[in-house]
């Protein structure tokens, strides 16, 4: 049994997602082109999330891939409010004390980010008003800070998420008079998400990264060939520095106990996660909270649960790395995706099959007959499987769906063998998760003309 | 690579009788590629300098020393025969749709032919025929459209069955033809020793030939050429001809006054084995293969193979580019379908061994004809370039045509098609070049069916209109950049798709046509026609008057507001180009002719014209829209908008008058239609055009107005019998020829120019004669539809060919314009043609190699004639143009 392609293109196709920057006066003056995004569950339900947002009271573009652990409630609240939060950082001070004016005032608000979302990315409607006054206690107390100083980008991605980890942390120990909402808090808290998100403006690019997601920038050189630059260092127990800092955060006492089998406390993948209050609260806390919490709750084991060796909370922070990279030119494309895609496919390869997927030029070593021979036949059955092997790429919209074709479908030799992805397609539910992971890809074009002509002012 | 091209050169027999310059090139060839040590200096002036030591400028050095001009030297920056002509493909076939590529090729044969005798080279010519294949009935019907075309023109051709084209070729795979057109005297040729060959003869008629001299520029003076820049100094000169190939672009700009040349080169690919196990014969036919893109030749006793893919490959947009040239390499991914096809064709070829696949850039030009003829601009410099991968086809032709051209001031045949002066700067874009010759590379192989547009580098030149017209339905056409409709697809009926358009039978459009001929016939339809060449002539005495008096047959000296009809003829009677003219003043006229005429217009005008300043001429093609309101109901329209009588006592035909339009002022109000229907044509200065467009249409809802295009003018003037100029009219025809005698004025009290041929041809008679067809057991549904360049044949033998033709929605019959010769029966010497001739013979037109009867008129149907007008009056003399 086999899915037949247009089934396997309906499976692939069915989260994709292309945003192309409008042009004004037949000119694009954004020096984003415009991005491609999808996603392919593995869990059900998928616990990977994306965003990908204008801001409209400040410049720039925010996008971003969330993946979830223990759940997606984590990753949800993160893909909804996360952007909002960086959005506010970045606001100028006069901005935001006339966003505070009309909601005091009852006056329609500014919209602070256009969404760009797929149908099935939902917003919880229930949770808005929670989130809202949230958000705005925070930036309340931005107008009181105050600082004077034009806001740095970077100083403004690392306060939003903390300040958003913080009032997740917070919104569950206080609780909610609703029921509802009350469940939802703490599902968010105790479950956890990491993030990767961009921040574009001009030729500023911002990278923010809790966890093990990876931003990953396309180069074409000067002889047309692509080559990969990350833009985040991954979380997690591979990561010597991450490692390290763990260690000094802790009693030397704690060292062994720290990292085991790769994981933190021996249980957490990501050495940075927002949520994951059962790695951040003090014994007490956890345990006055679930007790207190509704029976959902306590009828949990993994709630319940204490991590083994816990003795100085926090163990994990939402406080994410920043690099700042200047776009050139010869930057083409940026690609944002949760490990279930790194996993499985080596950078330079990414950057290989988009870069090519997106010029349209296929980078196959040319064939040279020079001294050998070559009957016409024998060049006629190499031209035509040459063939086959990229035209794959003219069945897909969309970066990313054609990203995942090849992470999920290539054979040993670089090639997407039907076969193959038919079968990882149609693996059930309950198998798909041991042969990969959710997967969630955001592929953002850059304008180089624009950023030619930004580098050229300078 | 490299060792490919000395292979191939090394077939060279250099045998050159003359020392002048045979030292020079053999010592070279015998250091290879060390520089020449003594160089012969070069002359310090000559007569003639050509660039470009390909197969163009070899031949028209050969020719021009032929026709006995001798101080001419040729400049190549390489070696001769070293560029694209190298490394072609050395086919010649004469399958040609155009009928003077037609007979460029078929003289190119038959000197070829000659060549080895007259100048000792070895040319590598065999004949071995060509085969063209037809995988379907369309291509078929194209295929036997070339083949009546070639008969009359007297080359044998034959269109043949599957069967017998595996009996004349050894590897064919019949089983998906439908047919095919064998034409035996098709050759092969070496096109470097072809080249060298004329380069010998030129040599020996003294023309001087240097190698590895680049010309940097041109100097001009006074819009004259008078000598050239090369890397080794400079030459004086005449003339100077551009035969750079796809160089010719860059050194056309390179002067002080650019020249513009458009063509832009593409990468083209061919492919050369080793010898078969049981090597091809030497004389085994060409096969071209058009639906699998592909043509194939006997090389050596295994095979050439190249083609025209899809998706070409343009290269050197921005000019001539090292990084380019050396990756001019084989791309074999690329050749992958062409290689398909030829393994479809010939399925044998699989265990042939490759020896390599070429790589030689070929020019291309944005309508798949070659460029000829002398700059607009300046005066003396001569092109010739651009040949879309015919280059050796039509070498010898083209060579001869441009050096008659030289010589006598005009080639031989009407090369008009092949002009340089078709095109303008507005084609120079590399922008538009690059994309148009994406489309031109793909169309040789692709079906030429009529009433083709092409679909790149449009919207280029648009009328104010034209978002309006588009919203109404407008489907477009393009004419020397400028969109003009078509026809109008009325709302709900957006079943139109191009390729139902593509037909050799009743097109799509038919009802859409009929019916907006039947609102001319009947009430009034709307044309934008704002695409015409519009001059501004005036002075401040008499001297316009003057001048045009002498430069146009007919007489201007009309009262004010008078429009005149007329030819501007050449000195042997032709026209060059055939126009309206309106008196605006004693001192100012406007003038009114053919869309592409805009170049050539102004150029002949300016080299005419006296040089003095108090003549001022002006194109003011761009400020005026043009709007042509034709139907008997036209006339209420425009009075209820002008608060003025339009009737014909107050406006009567073919007069021209300044009034207001609705709220604006000083429209140009003409009493022509170019259709012979009554009707105004509207000068609208442009930011009056939506204002007057949006009046007209709004008052003319109660006569039933409606928007018309250009398929309905057509129609409309073709039933009427009106001669179109660069369709019917060429410098070749006179207005005697065809029935405009009227619009000359012999007696006109002064000297002008054709007068005395006129008069010649007044006295001793005309030698062709303009007829109009009406065809009679044609069946509109089911034939094939004529076009234009079908045979007349008259009492079974032919007599010319059509060179339009429309569907009559009135007669509901075709009508076919063409031209009428009396050759002689045995000796084939033309005659005289007289009415009788004409008048006393049974005719068909040839479609397709199908013969239908055919009715002649010399004269239109005066019943066609809706309103009853006085006979002077009548507009006969619409010049109107496709």
């Amino acid at each position: 049994f086999y899915l037949t392609p247009p089934q396997v293109n309906s499976i692939l196709k069915a989260n994709e997602y292309s945003f192309k920057v409008p042009e004004f006066d037949g000119k694009n003056v954004s020096s984003v082109l415009g991005f491609d995004s999808n996603q392919l569950p593995a869990n059900a339900p998928i616990e990977d999330r994306r965003s990908a947002a204008t801001c409209l009271q400040s410049r720039g573009m925010l996008l971003g891939v969330f993946d979830g652990h223990a759940g997606c409630a984590c990753a949800q609240a993160v893909s909804e409010r996360l952007f909002y939060y960086i959005a506010v950082s970045l606001l100028p001070h006069e901005t935001l004390l006339e966003i505070e004016n009309a909601v005091e005032s009852g006056r329609a608000l500014l919209p602070i980010l256009q969404w760009h979302k797929h149908p099935n990315d939902y917003f919880s409607k229930e949770a808005s008003k929670l989130y809202f006054n949230s958000l705005r206690t925070y930036w309340q107390e931005l107008i009181d800070l105050n600082s004077g100083e034009t806001t740095d980008v970077k100083e403004a991605l690392i306060n939003a998420f903390k300040r958003l980890d913080n009032d997740i942390s917070l919104e569950a120990q206080v609780g909610d008079p609703n029921s509802f909402l009350n469940y939802l808090v703490l599902r968010v808290a105790f479950s956890g998400a990491t993030a990767c998100v961009a921040h574009v403006d001009g030729v500023d690019l911002h990278i923010a990264n809790t966890g093990d997601s990876r931003a990953m920038l396309g180069v074409q050189e000067e002889d047309g060939s692509w080559s990969a630059v990350n833009l985040s260092y991954d979380h997690n127990a591979q990561n010597e520095h991450e490692v390290e800092r763990v260690k000094m955060e802790h009693p030397k006492s704690e060292e062994k106990s720290l990292v085991k089998q790769d994981r933190l406390l021996g249980l957490l993948m990501p050495f940075r996660a927002f949520g994951d209050v059962k790695f951040k609260w003090s014994i007490e806390l956890q345990k006055r909270v679930v007790e207190s919490g509704p029976d959902q709750l306590n009828d949990n084991e993994y709630t319940k649960f204490i991590p083994p060796n816990y003795h100085t909370p926090p163990y994990l922070t939402a406080e994410p790395e920043v690099i700042y990279h200047k776009l050139r030119p010869q930057d083409k494309f940026l690609v944002l995706a949760t490990d279930g895609l790194w996993e499985t496919m080596h950078r330079q390869d990414v950057a290989r099959i988009v870069g090519e997927y997106l010029t349209g030029v296929h980078h196959q070593q040319p064939i040279a007959v020079g001294g050998y021979k070559v009957t016409l036949g024998q060049m006629h059955g190499l031209l035509t499987e040459r063939r086959a092997r990229i035209s794959s790429v003219f069945e897909d919209q969309n970066a990313a769906t054609h990203l995942i074709r090849h992470a999920v479908g290539n054979n040993e030799f670089g090639t997407v063998d039907h076969e193959r992805l038919s079968k990882m397609l149609s693996l059930p539910e309950e198998l798909a998760r041991m042969y990969r992971d959710d997967m969630t890809i955001i592929v953002v074009q850059f304008n180089s003309h624009v950023i030619g002509a930004c580098q050229e002012e300078e | 690579a490299a060792r490919m091209f000395l292979r191939l050169l090394s077939d060279v027999r250099w045998r050159a009788a003359n020392p002048k310059w045979r030292g020079v090139t053999c010592s070279r060839r015998s250091t290879s590629n060390t520089a020449d040590p003594h160089p012969v200096a070069l002359p310090a002036q000559a007569q003639v300098v050509i660039c470009g030591g390909g197969i163009m400028g070899t031949s028209v050095a050969y020719h021009l020393s032929k026709m006995g001009w001798k101080d001419i030297v040729l400049l190549e920056q390489g070696r001769l025969a070293a560029g694209t002509t190298r490394f072609c493909a050395g086919i010649v076939s004469t399958a040609r749709h155009v009928s003077i590529e037609l007979k460029m090729a078929d003289y190119s044969n038959k000197l070829y032919q000659q060549l080895e005798q007259e100048t000792g080279v070895n040319t590598g010519y065999v004949k071995t025929g060509s085969i063209s294949l037809a995988q379907t009935q369309d291509r078929l019907i194209s295929l036997k459209r070339v083949a009546s075309s070639l008969r009359v023109m007297g080359i044998p051709c034959e269109i043949i069955t599957p069967k017998q084209v595996a009996q004349l070729h050894p590897l064919i795979n019949i089983h998906d033809l439908v047919g095919a057109m064998y034409v035996p005297e098709d050759a092969l040729v070496s096109s470097a020793n072809v080249s060298l060959a004329l380069a010998t003869a030129a040599s020996r008629n003294g023309v001087q030939i240097h190698e590895r001299t680049s010309v940097s520029h041109v100097s001009v003076q006074k819009g004259r050429v008078t000598g050239v820049e090369t890397d080794r100094g400079q030459i004086q000169c005449q003339y100077f001809v551009n035969c750079a190939g796809q160089w010719a672009y860059e050194l056309g700009h390179s002067g002080e006054e650019p020249v513009h040349i458009p063509l832009h080169a593409c990468e083209h690919f061919y492919l050369l084995t080793h010898p078969l196990n049981e090597p091809l014969a030497s004389n085994v036919p060409t096969i071209i293969d058009p639906d699998g893109r592909i043509y194939v030749r006997n090389w050596q006793g295994g095979i050439l193979s190249g083609g025209f893919e899809k998706n070409p490959k343009p290269l050197f947009t921005e000019g001539r580019n090292q990084l380019e040239i050396q990756n001019l390499q084989e791309d074999w991914d690329h050749f992958e379908p062409l290689l398909s096809a030829l393994l479809r064709r010939m399925p044998d070829l699989e265990a042939l061994q490759i020896m390599q696949l070429v790589n030689c850039p070929e020019s291309f030009t944005p309508d798949m004809r070659c460029i000829m003829g002398e700059s607009p601009t300046v005066r003396g410099y001569f092109v010739l370039a651009g040949m879309n991968s015919a280059g050796i086809s039509y070498g010898g032709g083209a060579g001869k045509y441009l050096a008659e051209w030289m010589v006598n001031g005009y080639p031989t045949e009407n090369v008009w098609p092949l002009d340089l002066k078709r095109f303008g700067t507005l084609q120079s874009s590399r922008t538009f070049l690059r994309h148009r010759v994406m489309e031109v590379m793909p169309l040789m192989c692709d079906l030429k069916v009529p009433r083709w547009d092409f679909q790149t580098g449009r919207q280029l030149r648009t009328s104010p209109l034209y978002d309006r017209l588009d919203a109404q339905g407008a489907r477009w056409m393009e004419k020397h950049g400028f969109e003009r409709v078509k026809y109008f697809v009325p709302p709900g009926k957006d079943l139109l798709d191009l390729d139902q358009s593509k037909t050799f039978y009743k097109p799509d459009w038919f009802d859409i046509v009929g019916s907006e001929v039947k609102c001319c016939k009947e009430a009034v339809c709307v044309i934008d026609m704002s695409s015409f060449t519009k001059f501004e002539i005036s002075s401040t005495g008499d001297q316009a008057l003057e001048s045009l008096q002498y430069l146009f047959s007919n007489d201007l000296d009309v009262p004010v507001g008078h429009v005149v009809h007329t030819g501007m003829l050449n000195e042997k009677g032709g026209y060059e180009n055939d126009c309206s003219i309106a008196r605006l003043s004693k001192r100012s006229f406007f003038m009114i002719s053919p869309t592409d005429q805009q170049v050539h217009c102004w150029a002949w005008l300016k080299n005419r014209l006296p040089d003095d300043s108090s003549l001022t001429m002006e194109d003011v093609t761009w400020k005026y829209t043009a709007l042509n309101l034709i139907g008997p109901r036209a006339v209420d329209v425009l009075s209820e908008l002008s608060y003025a009588p339009m009737t014909a006592e107050h406006f009567p035909s073919l007069f021209c008058k300044e009034m207001s339009v609705g709220y604006a002022n000083g429209i140009r109000v003409m009493s022509i239609t170019h259709t012979g229907e009554p009707g105004f044509v509207l000068y609208i200065p442009i930011e009056y055009a939506l204002h007057v467009y949006n009046e007209v249409m709004n008052m003319g809802q109660k006569y039933g107005i409606r928007n018309a295009g250009y398929y309905a003018l057509r129609s409309l003037r073709i039933e009427k019998f009106f001669a179109f100029w660069g369709q019917d009219l060429d410098a070749f025809t006179t207005p005697m020829e065809c029935g405009r005698e009227f619009q000359v004025k012999l007696e006109k009290g002064m000297q002008f120019v054709g007068q005395e041929a006129l008069l010649e041809q007044k006295q001793n008679g005309v030698y062709k004669r303009f007829t109009m067809f009406i065809l009679e057991d044609h069946d509109t549904d089911t034939d094939l539809w004529p076009w234009w360049g079908e045979p007349i044949f008259r009492n079974g033998r032919y007599v010319g060919k059509t060179t339009s033709s429309a569907y009559s929605y009135t007669l509901e019959r075709h009508v076919c314009l063409g031209f009428v010769h009396h050759f002689d029966e045995k000796t084939g010497e033309e005659l005289v043609v007289t009415t009788d001739f004409i008048n006393q013979g049974e005719y068909e037109i040839d479609i397709a190699g199908q013969r239908f009867q055919a009715k002649a008129k010399l004269y239109p149907f005066s019943s066609l004639f809706t309103q009853r007008r006085r006979k002077d009056e009548v507009e006969l003399s619409g010049y109107q143009r496709e």
